[in-house]
């Protein structure tokens, strides 16, 4: 039966990574989502796991795609700065296609600004924090229960399709305490990296069968016995550098679609009376909570207003969205930064209704009725 | 739909946040939605400290508190600060040692010698705030006396349960035996949804 | 078996490096991109080696490198093999042992990759005393970049970005791990191929952090830089100047001014942090099982 617990959102975060199989963490404290490392390195060595503190930033993402590669899965959480810290290593892993799970519990900033307060400024960072094109996930939880259940998802498509993905949170959720709905372990999927029998000598290590619409090349764990390669260079499909043109864009095109091709597997958007809404609020993460209680007093008022929610930010859900425009006489963006995801919105209404902007960046937290004005100004 | 919003305001250290969680977890225990967060500066101990407790039969949208029911202030400046536009009929309790400002003189104010019976009766001033929990939940009558104790000892460290427990026993009745203070009903029936603040 | 280069003729030696390469490097890899007179080749075989005289499990052993020149050591050896970013190589490693700790894990690291970008995991992997194996391929400057000045370039040399001698003092690597806590730290040197072969060895065998410092030579830029000669001259450097750890307890530190100091440093017993780790685990899982 299912049971409901209280329990903070960075508790649930670490709970769903242990339920999906984290069996490292590697981090380093930090406002506000130490909770994450405390609770990690109470609980992972009860189940077999391994939890380091290192010395760094740079250092704990890098121990993370180490386990990985050594077949572990593993996880690293950070806030704000630290994930400014780990984004060259983020790049590693999207090009060396090393499955991990990167939590960013967002804070105020720029630089330290205001580590205790909330804010949803990392968002673009999420997505082209690393230097170079790269393919990236990121999730975004809006409550405690989702904050287990979306990490879980995370471990997944992070093994599926041996990338990195992003598990952006907001110090609202972070530190939010809440009755979670438990499910039984058996109601749970747990989805591990593609793997066949190592070692084979014959199998280049990032060869797959293109014929069969495979895009997500086997991975061997270090110790099996199949000996390659792992680099940062642009690489061919037996593992090792290469200067060729022809092979670069191969494998580039091959990181880009392994994402884009699986848009239904990999994004997730949550609708609240989008059915007969003249009003859309689009939100995200903590903001979610304002605008569900904002869309409540606004139906009170008669105005048919519903929720337009990006469970994966990224890849942003751009066909839902462009759907539900026909219907929209109006979409007011809510965030906890200085606009973001609304250059997104804007880019996708193309003109076809007015976007409003409610955004926050001072530390404080939006208010429904912040939310409710603008949805109110006709 | 009934809705409780709890502001309790502190000091670093004092162990607010501690008794905001148990009121949640109270909640929780009584099949009740809860959302319970805190806001805190950068020192460990002494800085200024505020944790929320919101308690629905329905589930919560916005998790903040907007309009308080309750407000509890450990130290002046918590009190001074939390009584900005504090709305009429929200229940106010204080430490004893606290300067009630004039501003507050529209609402009901309960004194209660919070901090003194942790340190003298219970034998330990760290249990005021669980003596604080006790005094709450007399007051607002948020769960039965057994769940109270349940959700007290999921939190308190291994090792405290006993005198956690006479601080919780403590704070029921330093409540129950506040005479001549009219108690605040237990869950308000309709909540002012929408007010602005 | 120990190689005695002393005493075999020229086609024997051939043949036994021809092993050496068919078994541990990936020959379809070969040649190296190190420049012609590169110290790098010699310290990569002298893994190699070190690893044969242990009789490791290739499939067991993993190769880490950070980098820059030292770097592509990982490419040509035929092991599980990572080439991570730049000063990372300690922190991935750790990842690796962490995960599983029957791997033997070697890194492959550069002055700059080691001491500079990654002095952090340098000194943090020393004083935890994982058990890793760091060769150091140590070329006093950043050869991949063209010559910059690092941090092992000694005070007055010149680099690209030293052009009017190098103003920094130099660290001391092997020392730096010492000082952290590494349960085993040795100097090398590119010239001494049957020490360090053992010091490598001895290292991979100690359980807990090792470090080998090993002075490679950079003709190409640090010796071009600072009028050392050729290959040859520098590595006649190496031999002429080099005196062991014993001799050096017994000269004043004026005569060990222009010195080459190879040997062992230090090796202690700390208990190593996987171990312990693991026994952190065993620990609870008792604890559970009386609790049940």
């Amino acid at each position: 039966m299912d049971q409901v617990v209280l329990m903070q959102g960075n508790e649930a975060c670490v709970e769903g990574a242990i339920a999906a199989g984290m069996r490292l963490f590697a981090g380093y404290p930090i406002t506000p989502s130490t909770e994450i490392a405390e609770l990690s390195a109470y609980r992972l060595p009860q189940v077999g796991g391994k939890f380091i503190q290192m010395e760094d930033e740079i250092a704990s993402i890098a121990c993370a795609i180490g386990g990985s590669v050594a077949g572990v899965k593993s996880m690293t959480a950070t806030s704000g700065p630290g994930f400014s810290l780990k984004q060259e290593n983020l790049g590693y892993a999207c090009l060396a296609e090393i499955p991990i799970v990167v939590v960013d519990v967002q804070r105020m900033g720029p630089s330290t600004g205001m580590p205790t307060s909330p804010s949803q400024g990392d968002v673009m960072m999420s997505r082209w924090g690393t230097h170079g094109d790269h393919p990236i996930i990121v999730i975004s939880p809006s409550s405690v229960t989702e904050a287990y259940y979306q990490t879980i998802r995370a471990f997944n498509l992070s093994e599926r399709y041996r990338t990195p993905v992003i598990f952006l949170m907001d110090e609202i959720i972070g530190h939010l305490r809440e009755g979670m709905q438990m499910k039984e372990a058996e109601d749970i999927t747990i989805v591990n990296r593609p793997t066949v029998q190592f070692p084979d000598p014959k199998r280049k290590p990032y060869h797959m069968n293109e014929k069969k619409g495979q895009m997500v090349p086997q991975m061997a764990p270090f110790g099996c016995g199949q000996r390659y390669n792992i680099t940062g260079l642009i690489h061919d499909e037996s593992g090792f550098p290469t200067n060729s043109p022809e092979e670069a864009e191969k494998l580039m095109y091959r990181l880009m679609h392994k994402i884009s091709d699986n848009y239904k597997d990999i994004v997730r958007c949550e609708q609240v009376n989008m059915d007969d809404a003249d009003v859309a609020i689009v939100c995200y993460g903590g903001t979610m909570r304002a605008a569900q209680t904002a869309m409540e007093l606004a139906r009170e008022k008669g105005i048919r207003c519903g929720i337009f929610r990006p469970v994966t930010i990224w890849p942003f859900p751009e066909r839902e969205l462009t759907a539900a425009l026909k219907n929209l006489k109006k979409i007011v963006v809510a965030e906890h930064n200085c606009g973001q995801i609304v250059l997104e919105v804007e880019r996708l209404t193309r003109g076809a209704c007015p976007v409003a902007f409610v955004g926050k960046w001072n530390g404080t937290v939006i208010t429904p009725q912040e939310i409710l004005q603008k949805v109110e100004e006709a | 739909m009934s809705k409780m919003e709890l502001r309790l305001a502190g000091s670093g250290g004092q162990g607010v946040i501690l008794a905001s969680v148990i009121l949640a977890e109270a909640a929780v225990q009584s099949g009740k939605y809860t959302a319970q967060s805190q806001s805190y500066g950068p020192e460990a101990r002494g800085g200024a400290c505020k944790a929320e407790t919101l308690i629905s039969d329905a589930p919560i949208g916005f998790t903040k508190v907007q309009q308080p029911d309750f407000l509890m202030a450990l130290t002046q400046k918590a009190l001074d600060k939390y009584t900005v536009s504090l709305p009429e009929d929200c229940l106010v309790l204080v430490d004893e040692s606290l300067t009630v400002p004039e501003k507050l003189s529209g609402h009901r104010v309960l004194c209660l010698p919070i901090l003194r019976a942790a340190k003298e009766t219970v034998g330990r001033a760290q249990t005021a705030n669980v003596l604080a929990v006790g005094c709450i939940n007399e007051l607002l009558g948020i769960t039965d006396a057994e769940t109270i104790k349940k959700a007290t000892l999921l939190h308190v460290p291994r090792g405290t349960e006993e005198i956690n427990l006479k601080a919780l026993t403590e704070g029921v009745r330093l409540a129950s035996s506040a005479s001549g203070q009219e108690k605040a009903p237990a869950v308000r029936a309709e909540k002012k949804k929408g007010a602005k603040q | 078996m120990k190689v005695n280069t002393g005493d075999v003729n020229a086609a024997s030696r051939t043949k036994q490096m021809s092993n050496l390469i068919y078994k541990y490097m990936r020959p379809e890899h070969l040649p190296q991109i190190w420049c012609p007179g590169c110290g790098n080749g010699i310290i990569m075989r002298d893994v190699a080696q070190a690893i044969e005289n242990l009789g490791l499990s290739r499939n067991q052993t993993v190769i880490v490198s950070g980098i820059g020149c030292s770097s592509r050591a990982a490419g040509y050896m035929d092991f599980n093999t990572i080439h991570t970013t730049h000063g990372r190589a300690i922190a991935f490693a750790t990842g690796i042992k962490l995960a599983n700790p029957e791997l033997e894990v070697i890194v492959i690291a550069g002055d700059g990759d080691i001491s500079a970008i990654g002095g952090n995991h340098l000194i943090h992997a020393a004083r935890r005393n994982i058990g890793l194996t760091v060769v150091v391929m140590n070329n006093s400057n950043y050869g991949m970049t063209g010559g910059q000045y690092s941090p092992t370039t000694p005070t007055g040399a010149y680099g690209t970005t030293a052009p009017y001698g190098n103003l920094d003092r130099s660290f001391d690597i092997a020392g730096l791990a010492y000082g952290a806590g590494a349960s085993y730290a040795a100097r090398g040197s590119a010239y001494h191929v049957q020490q360090t072969i053992g010091l490598i060895q001895d290292g991979i065998r100690n359980k807990g952090f090792s470090i080998i410092d090993v002075a490679s030579i950079c003709p190409t830029y640090y010796g071009r830089k600072n009028k050392k000669g050729d290959a040859v001259e520098m590595m006649k450097w190496q031999k002429d100047h080099a005196v062991t750890v014993e001799q050096a307890a017994k000269m004043a530190p004026e005569q060990l001014k222009d010195k080459l100091v190879i040997g062992l440093l230090h090796h202690a017993q700390y208990p190593e942090f996987t171990y312990k780790y693991d026994m952190l685990i065993q620990k609870l899982a008792e604890e559970r099982e009386a609790n049940e």
